[in-house]
C-alpha cells in the first residue's frame, strides 16, 4: 500500500541538470519543490576524489557511476521484424543514475545547435526541395528558435562557466571562434582551455586546408569563477579523467558545481534520492497528474502528491514512464499514428586514429579535459551545399581527444595482431604518437519513421515493469554523410603529418556494444501539432496540461552536436514560461 | 556510515537486498551532506591464495597470459605483471559473478550486434573454458598438436597456433563460444596489465613505465603549455610509489 | 553532525547542592514586548554570542533555544539547559536580574553554580544593559516545555564545591572597560573578542583545569582533535599575513582569499559570525590585528631532509591537483597552505586530521559552495600522513617544525575521528 507524503508544488522526477536547473528557477519563483532522484547521492570528496577518481577500470571499463542494467535496462533490434534483446551490459550509450546525473561524468563539451536545426524540415525543404529529404525521413521544426533560445544558452553558459571563443557576437563574425555558430549576446564567461601538442597541430592542418578551427566550448573551466548563483569552481588540472568519470577538483560544471549547494539551502526545496518513481498518476480523465509514485530502497511504495510535474530524467527513461502512466497516445510506425516513442535517434560518430613519427612527436595523450580540442564547423548542419553530394546533415569534427588512459586508448597502427609480442610492441611504440580523438566526428543523426521506441512484450525490469524497446538501425543518408565526413576529417591527418591512419567509418548495422556516445535523443518530442508531437513548444504536455518533460526527448531529430547545451537552454527556456505563463493561468500554453 | 555500505549504495547494491535491512533512501534539504572518512576506495589486492583458479588451472591460465602478452627484455609478460593475480580477484569478485548486469530470463541468441546473451557468468565460463581447452589440446586439437599435453605443456609456437584458432573461430571447445571467450579473456588479461596497480597486475607500474603513463596524477598544469617534450615524471598508483615512504624507516 | 567540540571546552552549567544559598535578586521588571529596539539589540547579541551554539538541540529545530543536545566531552556527558521562557522548564519565571547573574556570574537563582562551559567569565565583560537585551530577546522566542536532564559528570567534577576554587582561579568579574588609547573600532572589536564573541574560548590556551592561560591569550589552543588556529599576528603561527579584509571575509562567509573554515569554526561562522553587522566584523579584525606577536620565526626544514623528500612526493603525487605545486590553492574555494591560518599551527591537529579524515568547509550565503576535502587515511600510512604534513608545514615561507609519526597515529585514532 503506498503511504502519501504531504502534498508539494512541484514534484519533480529525475534531479540532473534539468532538474536541478527547473527547481532552482521554481523554487526562486516561491513554490515548494520536491525532487526524486533513482540513485544516490554524489560529491567530489566522497565518491569521486582526486586520489582514486583517476581508476580506469572501475570507472570507465566497469561503469561505477551509472545506471546498472540489473536495476533496469532497455531491449535492442536493428528491425520491426526481429526479435529484440535485452541490453544485458551497456555498450553503445550509458544511461546515467544518480543526483547530478549525467552531469557527474559528463566531458563538459557544451555546445549550441545551429539556426537552421530548429528549423530544419522548412530550412531544408526551401533550399533543396521536399523531394530531396528520404521519403521515411520523419524530421521536423522544433517550434521554437534559435533567437528564441539564445538567452537561455547564455544562462546555461554563465552558470557553468563554460570557456570558449566567441565566433559570432550579436552578428559580428569573430577571428578564432566559430564563424558558423548563431550570433551570441556576450561572449563566454571564461577563455577557451589550454591546448596540447597534436590539438594544436591540428587547429594548424585546418587553418592550412582553410578551414576555420575553433577550441571546443568546454565546462572544464581555464580558471577559477565564480558563477551568477555564487558557486565556484576551479581551473581544470587536464587530468584525463573525465568522461565516464566525477571530477575530483572542483573544475568540471556539473549539478553538484553549480547549483546545488545554492538549492539545498533554500526552505522550499527538498529531495529525496534513492527513490525511483515508478508512475505518474493521472485523474480519472486522464488530462491532469495528481503526482507521481515511487519506491524507496526498502521497497515501500510512497505518494507524492503534486499540482506540478516536471518529468526530468534521461531521454528513455522519460519516454518509459509516459508509456507506462498511459500518457499519449504510443507510437504506431506502421500505421505511422500516435506520438509517444516517435522520432527516437542517436549520434552518428567515427573517428580517425593516425599514427605519427614517434622519433618527431610526443603528443602526452595523457594531458587533457574532457571538452579539449579544436574544431571545425565546416561540415555540420547545413554550412555548406549539401546539394552535389545527395544527403542531409553533418556534424563537428575535431581533435578532441580527452585521455591516454591505456585501458582505452593504446591504439595499434591497423594491421596490427590484437594480441602478443607485435601487439606488445606496437602498443611501446605508438602511446606517446599516435592521434586517438575518439568521437572525432559527431555527426547528426535524423528521424526516421521504423526507428522509435515501444514497450517491450517479453522482458521485464525488477519491478516487473515492461523494458522499452528500442528499435533502430543506420540508414543510407546517415552513412553518406559519415563517409563523406571522415574523409574530410582523415584529410586533416594527412596534412599534419600522419605516416598511417585508421579510418573507423561509422557501419551499419547499428551495434549496442559499440560506445557511440549517450546523446540518445528524441521519443517525447516537441513541435507545432500534436498529431505528431508529444510537447508543444514549453516542453508541455499536450495531453496533461500540469506536466512537462524535459531533456533531449524532446529533440525532434538529433544536431551534429553534443546535446546537454541545447536541453539545457531547453529547461530554462520552459521554466521561464512556467514562471511567466502557466503560473498565473495554469492550463495549456499553446491551444492546438 | 561504513565504507561497505557507502559502497553498496554507490553501485546499486543496495537494491539488490530491497526488503531487508537495506539503506533506506536519503532526503537531501539544508545543507550538502558529508561524513568524516566518507570514502569508498577500490580494495587493494593483496598477496595470498588463489581466490578463483584451481592448481589445475593455473598453468592454463598463466600461459595463456604469457602468450597474450609475453615477456621481452624490458618489461614482464602477463604472467609476472600479475595479470593472472589480476584476474583472479576479478573472477572471484562483482565482475566474475555479473553482478549488477541484467539477467533476466529468456536467454535467446540473437545476432552480434545484440550484444552477448549468455546466460553463464564470467566465472562460470572460465571455469569451463580453461578445462575445455586443455581437454582440446589434450585430444591433439584435431590437427597436429601432441597428443596427450595440456595447453601449458605445448610448445610456445604452438600455444599460439591454438590462439589464432580461438580468436579466427576456427577452434570450437564444447559447450562454450570459443571465440566470445577468447575475446573476453584477452581483454581481460590486457585490462589487468593496464589497471591500477592496486588490482593487482601492472607490478610495479611496469605496463604504464613500458608506454610512458604517469598513472594516477591529477595535476598537468604546468605541461600542458610543454608541447613535444616527454613528461618527466614517473607514474604513480593509487596505492602510491615508494618515494612516499620517508627513506629512514 | 558536525563537531561542537567549541562548546565542550570545559563543561557545562550542570546543577549541584548550593553552599552559597539563595540569592533571590530583585530588580529587573518585566519585558516590555513593545520594546523593539531593545529585543533587536538582544537577538543580535545572541547571535554574537551563538548561545545556540549550545542552547539548541539542532536534531530538534523546531524548538530553537529549548536546550542542547547530549555531548560527551573530556569530563562527561553534558547538556545545555532551556533558556526559552517556558515558565516550568525554561527561563520564564526568571527576573532580569537573576538572568544577569548566571550570564555574568555563574550563578543560578537559587545559588547553584554553573559551570564554566557557560563561557560566563567571558560574560562577565558584557554591559548590564546588553544582558538585559538578551534577557529580553529570550523571552520572546517560542516557549519549549523541555526538561533538560542533569549532567553525569564524574566525581569529583559533579561537586559544585570544586566550582568555588575554579571561580577563585578564573573567574575575574569586572566590567570590560574601554582604553582611551585605541580606536573605537578596536574597542568595539575587544569587547566582542573578549566578552560576547568569547573567542578565547577556543583559541585561548588552557590550563589543565580549564582555565584561560592569561598570559597566552588567543595563542591557539587543541580541543577534540582540532586546533582553534592562533589568532594573534604572530609570523610563525598567526595571522600574520591576513589583512583585515581577509579577516572580515572569513567570518562573514566562512572563506576567505587563503582559507575556509570547517570543523567547529563552519558551525560558529554559520550560527554566529556570519550574522554580524559589517561594523562589528570589521572591529574584530581592527582589534585582530592590533595584538602582537610573542614568538619568534625559527628555520624551516631543509629540503633535503628525508620527510621533506617524502612529503614532497605525496604532496606533488596527490595534493596538487588542488592545492596546487605551489601551495596557492584557489581563493575562496580550496585553501592556500602557505596563508591557511591552521597549517602552520603550534600544534598539528588540524592539519592530520583533515589530511586523514576530510572535512567540510561551511556554506554561507555569500558563499554557498562549501567545498570539502576528501579523507587520505586509507591511502597513507602514519609514516606518510606525517611526512607530507611535516612538507606544508615547513614549505611556502612556513617554519613550523617536524610532525612525528606518533602524532599522526594519535590523530588517526582520535575518538572523535568517527564523527563527521
Amino acid at each position: 500500500m503506498p503511504r502519501r507524503l504531504p502534498h508539494k508544488d512541484v514534484a519533480i522526477v529525475g534531479l540532473g541538470w534539468t532538474g536541478s536547473i527547473l527547481a532552482n528557477e521554481l523554487t526562486d519563483a516561491g513554490l515548494e519543490v520536491m525532487a526524486i532522484e533513482r540513485g544516490p547521492w554524489r560529491a567530489a570528496a566522497t565518491d569521486y576524489p582526486p586520489n582514486y577518481a583517476q581508476d580506469e577500470l572501475r570507472y570507465r571499463i566497469r561503469h561505477e557511476l551509472f545506471l546498472q542494467p540489473a536495476q533496469t535496462t532497455f531491449t535492442f533490434r536493428n528491425r520491426m521484424s526481429e526479435r529484440a534483446l535485452p541490453i544485458r551490459n551497456w555498450g553503445a550509450f550509458m544511461p546515467p543514475n544518480g543526483v547530478g546525473g549525467g552531469g557527474v561524468h559528463w566531458n563538459a563539451e557544451t555546445w549550441r545547435f545551429l539556426p537552421s536545426d530548429f528549423v530544419l524540415r522548412s530550412h531544408l525543404t526551401k533550399r533543396y526541395g521536399a523531394r530531396f529529404l528520404p521519403a521515411d525521413m520523419t524530421i521536423q521544426d522544433w517550434g521554437v528558435t534559435y533567437a528564441e533560445l539564445e538567452p537561455h544558452y547564455d544562462r546555461f553558459e554563465y552558470l557553468c562557466g563554460t570557456c570558449g571563443q566567441a565566433g559570432n557576437l550579436r552578428g559580428k563574425i569573430l577571428e578564432g571562434g566559430n564563424p558558423f555558430e548563431g550570433p551570441r549576446s556576450r561572449p563566454y564567461p571564461n577563455p577557451p582551455q589550454q591546448q596540447p601538442f597534436s590539438h594544436t597541430l591540428f587547429a594548424q592542418a585546418a587553418r592550412q586546408l582553410g578551414y576555420k578551427p575553433f577550441p571546443q566550448p568546454s565546462g572544464n573551466l581555464s580558471q577559477a569563477y565564480r558563477n551568477p548563483l555564487g558557486v565556484r569552481q576551479g581551473p581544470c588540472s587536464y587530468c584525463g579523467f573525465c568522461e565516464w568519470f566525477g571530477c575530483g577538483n572542483y573544475s568540471k560544471a556539473s549539478p553538484q558545481t553549480t547549483i546545488l549547494p545554492v538549492l539545498v539551502r533554500k526552505p522550499n526545496f527538498t529531495a529525496r534520492d534513492q527513490c525511483e518513481v515508478t508512475r505518474i498518476n493521472l485523474e480519472p480523465s486522464g488530462r491532469r497528474a495528481t503526482g507521481v509514485t515511487f519506491v524507496d530502497t526498502s521497497g515501500q511504495e510512497w505518494e507524492q502528491p503534486a499540482d506540478l510535474v516536471l518529468l526530468c530524467a534521461y531521454t528513455i527513461f522519460n519516454v518509459q514512464l509516459l508509456m507506462l502512466s498511459g500518457i499519449g497516445q504510443r507510437y504506431d510506425p506502421v500505421a505511422n499514428r500516435g506520438v509517444i516513442g516517435r522520432n527516437f535517434t542517436h549520434q552518428t560518430i567515427s573517428d580517425v586514429v593516425s599514427f605519427f613519427d614517434p622519433k618527431k612527436f610526443i603528443f602526452n595523450p595523457f594531458i587533457a579535459s574532457g571538452a579539449i580540442g579544436m574544431c571545425i564547423d565546416e561540415f555540420n548542419g547545413d554550412n555548406f551545399d549539401h546539394g552535389p553530394y545527395g544527403f542531409v546533415g553533418g556534424g563537428y569534427m575535431g581533435q578532441v581527444q580527452t585521455n591516454g588512459r591505456p585501458i582505452e586508448t593504446t591504439p595499434v597502427p591497423p594491421g596490427t595482431p590484437k594480441w602478443g609480442a607485435k601487439w606488445k610492441q606496437a602498443v611501446k611504440e605508438n602511446y606517446l604518437s599516435a592521434i586517438k580523438p575518439g568521437t572525432g566526428v559527431h555527426g547528426s543523426m535524423y528521424s526516421y519513421r521504423d526507428v522509435y521506441l515501444d514497450l517491450d512484450p517479453t522482458y521485464k525490469d525488477r519491478f516487473g515493469r515492461p523494458l522499452v524497446r528500442i528499435t533502430m538501425d543506420f540508414h543510407e543518408n546517415e552513412l553518406k554523410q559519415n563517409r563523406f565526413l571522415t574523409d574530410r576529417f582523415a584529410a586533416i591527418f594527412q596534412a599534419m603529418g600522419a605516416r598511417q591512419m585508421d579510418k573507423q567509418y561509422r557501419r551499419a548495422p547499428y551495434d549496442i556494444t559499440d560506445y557511440q556516445t549517450t546523446h540518445l535523443c528524441g521519443g517525447a518530442i516537441m513541435g507545432t501539432d500534436p498529431k505528431t508531437s508529444a510537447l508543444n513548444r514549453y516542453l508541455q504536455s499536450w495531453d496533461v496540461p500540469n506536466l512537462f518533460v524535459m531533456g533531449a526527448s524532446a529533440f525532434p531529430q538529433n544536431a551534429g552536436y553534443n546535446p546537454t547545451g541545447t536541453l539545457a537552454a531547453l529547461a530554462y527556456w520552459s521554466a521561464q514560461a512556467i514562471r511567466t505563463q502557466y503560473l498565473k493561468n495554469p492550463g495549456p500554453l499553446v491551444h492546438a | 556510515m561504513s565504507r561497505i555500505r557507502r559502497r553498496d549504495l554507490l553501485t546499486g547494491a543496495a537494491l539488490a537486498l530491497a526488503g531487508g535491512a537495506a539503506a533506506r533512501a536519503g532526503v537531501l534539504k539544508g545543507e550538502l551532506p558529508w561524513r568524516s572518512d566518507a570514502v569508498s576506495p577500490p580494495p587493494r589486492v593483496e598477496p595470498g591464495p588463489w581466490q578463483f583458479f584451481t592448481p589445475e588451472e593455473l598453468p592454463t591460465i598463466e600461459a595463456l597470459a604469457d602468450r597474450i602478452i609475453p615477456p621481452d627484455a624490458e618489461t614482464p609478460g602477463g604472467k609476472d605483471a600479475g595479470c593472472v593475480v589480476f584476474l583472479d580477484r576479478q573472477l572471484a569478485g562483482a565482475y566474475g559473478s555479473a553482478e549488477g548486469l541484467y539477467e533476466r530470463p529468456p536467454f535467446i541468441q540473437g545476432v552480434e550486434q545484440q550484444g552477448p546473451q549468455s546466460s553463464k557468468t564470467p566465472a562460470q565460463t572460465y571455469r569451463a573454458a580453461l578445462q575445455a581447452l586443455d581437454q582440446y589440446c589434450r585430444e591433439g586439437g584435431g590437427s597436429g598438436l601432441p597428443r596427450g599435453k595440456r595447453f601449458a605443456e605445448l610448445a610456445l609456437e604452438e600455444q599460439d597456433e591454438v590462439l589464432h584458432g580461438l580468436e579466427g573461430g576456427t577452434v570450437h571447445l564444447s559447450g562454450l563460444d570459443a571465440k566470445q571467450f577468447f575475446d573476453a579473456l584477452r581483454k581481460d588479461i590486457q585490462d589487468g596489465f593496464f589497471a591500477d596497480p592496486i588490482y593487482g597486475g601492472n607490478r610495479d607500474m611496469c605496463a604504464w613505465k613500458m608506454i610512458g603513463f604517469p598513472g594516477a596524477r591529477y595535476d598537468y598544469r604546468d605541461w600542458v603549455n610543454r608541447h613535444n617534450e616527454r613528461y618527466p615524471l614517473s607514474p604513480v598508483s593509487i596505492g602510491g610509489r615508494a618515494d612516499w615512504t620517508p627513506r629512514h624507516r | 553532525m558536525l563537531s561542537r567540540a567549541r562548546k565542550l571546552l570545559l563543561a557545562m552549567a550542570v546543577l549541584a547542592p548550593s553552599l552559597s544559598g539563595c540569592t533571590h535578586a530583585h530588580g529587573g521588571g518585566r519585558v516590555d514586548r513593545q520594546n523593539f529596539a531593545l529585543i533587536e539589540r538582544g537577538r543580535y547579541l545572541v547571535t554574537l554570542g551563538d548561545c545556540t551554539a549550545c542552547h539548541s538541540d539542532p536534531t530538534r529545530s523546531d524548538s530553537p533555544f529549548g536546550g542542547g543536545h547530549p555531548v560527551p566531552t573530556p569530563f562527561g556527558t553534558l547538556l545545555a539547559p532551556n533558556i526559552t521562557p517556558d515558565p516550568a522548564t525554561g527561563i520564564g519565571n526568571w527576573t532580569a536580574q537573576q538572568f544577569d547573574d548566571a550570564v555574568r556570574r555563574g550563578r543560578m537563582p537559587d545559588g547553584r553554580r554553573l559551570y564554566p562551559a557557560m563561557p560566563f567569565p567571558y560574560f562577565a565583560r558584557m554591559s548590564a544593559a546588553d544582558v538585559r537585551a538578551i534577557w529580553a530577546y529570550l523571552n520572546t522566542v517560542k516557549p519549549v516545555h523541555h526538561v533538560v536532564v542533569a549532567d553525569q559528570l564524574p566525581f569529583p567534577l559533579s561537586l559544585r564545591v570544586s566550582m568555588i576554587f575554579w571561580d577563585w582561579l578564573y573567574y575575574h568579574p569586572g566590567q570590560w572597560r574601554p582604553r582611551a588609547d585605541e580606536s573605537a573600532a578596536w574597542n568595539r572589536g575587544s569587547y566582542i573578542v573578549r566578552g560576547p564573541g568569547h573567542c578565547g574560548a577556543c583559541h585561548t590556551p588552557k590550563t589543565f583545569l580549564g582555565g584561560d592561560e592569561r598570559s597566552h591569550e588567543l595563542q591557539g589552543y587543541s580541543l577534540q582533535g582540532w586546533f582553534a588556529p592562533d589568532l594573534t599576528g604572530d609570523p610563525a603561527h598567526g595571522l600574520a599575513l591576513w589583512s583585515a579584509k581577509d579577516i572580515v571575509a572569513y567570518l562573514k562567509t566562512g572563506h576567505n582569499r587563503f582559507d575556509a573554515a570547517s570543523g567547529p569554526m563552519a558551525e560558529e561562522v554559520k550560527d554566529s559570525s556570519s550574522g554580524m553587522s559589517a561594523e562589528d566584523l570589521a572591529a574584530i579584525a581592527t582589534y585582530l590585528k592590533g595584538e602582537e606577536s610573542t614568538s619568534r620565526r625559527r628555520a624551516a626544514l631543509a629540503a633535503a631532509d628525508l620527510d621533506m623528500v617524502a612529503g614532497a612526493a605525496i604532496y606533488r603525487d596527490i595534493c596538487a591537483g588542488c592545492h596546487k605545486i605551489d601551495g596557492s590553492g584557489v581563493p575562496y574555494l580550496i585553501p592556500d597552505l602557505a596563508g591557511s591560518a591552521a597549517v602552520a599551527s603550534r600544534d598539528p591537529a588540524t592539519v592530520l586530521r583533515v589530511i586523514l579524515h576530510g572535512a567540510a568547509s561551511v556554506a554561507t550565503r555569500e558563499e554557498p559552495t562549501g567545498p570539502q576535502m576528501p579523507s587520505y587515511g586509507w591511502q597513507l600510512d602514519d609514516a606518510q600522513v606525517a611526512a607530507v604534513a611535516t612538507y606544508v608545514r615547513n614549505s611556502w615561507g612556513h617554519s613550523a617544525g617536524r610532525v612525528p609519526e606518533s602524532a599522526a597515529r594519535a590523530a588517526r585514532q582520535t575518538p572523535s575521528a568517527s564523527a563527521p
